[in-house]
């Protein structure tokens, strides 16, 4: 665990490292290579700026619009029955939309449930099992401008719900 | 996309009116402008550093040893890409990135290896097959500590916070493996169709 950590926390510095130093074996101009390629990252992000918009907005007018509580409401007997706590919904639909939304929802449940109640633990295998599919599609598809998406985002949103699902299954097997 | 924006977007709208929260909607526009903008000028940072360390990386040569290395496995997934290809390289860097929790390098990365995958696309405004196995994978996210998770649960005092490292591996492979056979049942599903 800790020796993964350390790896995590040196592979940027040694990966970059290593880049510059081979390319400078290899009597490659290092710095106007860099300048060079760094120059696309404008335009680039340009290009993408319309579609983190669009997604940002679509987003941020869901989570105040109050369709979540009218959800949760809705799934409530669901979860119920299968004695899952109600703070994993949150998790579950937050995570998919909002990467920093999803923290403070998170460290919310941990606050209010406790670190080593069931409900913590769930959201935790969820945050880090599921992804914030939508930002990533909105960015992915907008960098190579992608109009046409064919069955894409119904394959994103089902994998996305089976994952959850999996998540609840795994953690309620190893730690319930 | 144009089906999910419309969803989102209209659903909002409509249940603000019904619970009177037209306020709150207003403000979350308004919002949603400034972190777009504050979102964007990070990526620009990033994806520009990212852009110009994978150009040295080009430009040295180093490109060919980690295509050549990572060409089988990349290549078995990916069955349109040529051998050599730039995007052996680019969607290996995001795999990796993304395994060792590195979203700072990821995204940029992705973005990159999504470009590469483009100019191997016949069809440039229709996404390809190669694209959508590309992007189910990265929205499955494996990655094998999440530290932030894990930060979180310590610093509130669990007891053993590293006590969701297994079960999240365990979820997010089978999840991740889960994600890529859906994208082939409907693959076959829509070929059938047409």
């Amino acid at each position: 665990m800790k020796i993964i950590y350390l790896i995590s926390q040196l592979i940027i510095p040694v990966f970059i490292f290593f880049v510059i130093f081979y390319g400078f074996t290899k009597k490659v101009k290092v710095y106007d290579s860099f300048i060079n390629g760094a120059k696309d990252g404008i335009n680039l992000t340009l290009r993408i700026f319309p579609y983190i918009l669009a997604i940002f907005i679509a987003i941020k007018t869901f989570q105040v619009s109050g369709i979540f509580d009218f959800v949760k409401n809705l799934l409530y007997p669901i979860l119920n029955f299968f004695s899952i706590p109600l703070e994993v919904l949150s998790i579950s639909i937050i995570k998919p939309l909002s990467g920093s939304a999803s923290i403070g929802v998170f460290t919310d449940i941990v606050k209010t449930t406790g670190p080593d109640s069931f409900a913590s633990k769930v959201s935790a295998v969820i945050m880090g099992s599921a992804e914030t599919t939508f930002y990533v599609l909105a960015v992915y598809l907008g960098a190579a401008g992608i109009k046409k998406t064919k069955y894409l985002i119904p394959v994103c949103v089902i994998s996305d719900i089976i994952g959850i699902v999996i998540a609840i299954i795994v953690t309620k097997i190893l730690l319930g | 996309m144009n089906t999910i924006w419309f969803i989102l977007t209209t659903t909002s709208i409509i249940f603000c009116i019904f619970t009177g929260k037209t306020e709150d909607f207003t403000k979350a526009l308004f919002d949603a402008t400034k972190s777009a903008v504050e979102v964007s000028l990070y990526l620009l940072g990033i994806i520009s550093l990212w852009l110009g360390i994978t150009k040295i990386i080009e430009d040295s040569g180093l490109i060919y040893h980690i295509s050549k290395t990572f060409q089988p496995i990349v290549c078995r997934l990916f069955k349109k890409i040529p051998k050599e290809h730039p995007s052996i390289t680019s969607i290996t860097l995001n795999f990796l990135a993304n395994l060792l929790g590195l979203g700072n390098a990821a995204t940029p990365l992705g973005i990159k290896a999504m470009q590469d995958l483009q100019t191997l696309n016949e069809d440039k405004e229709t996404v390809s097959f190669d694209m959508m196995l590309f992007i189910v994978i990265n929205t499955a996210s494996i990655q094998l500590i999440p530290f932030t998770v894990v930060g979180i649960l310590s610093q509130y005092g669990a007891k053993y916070p590293s006590s969701i490292v297994l079960p999240t591996i365990i979820a997010t492979v089978t999840s991740a493996v889960v994600a890529v056979i859906n994208l082939y049942v409907f693959k076959k599903f829509f070929n059938r169709k047409k």
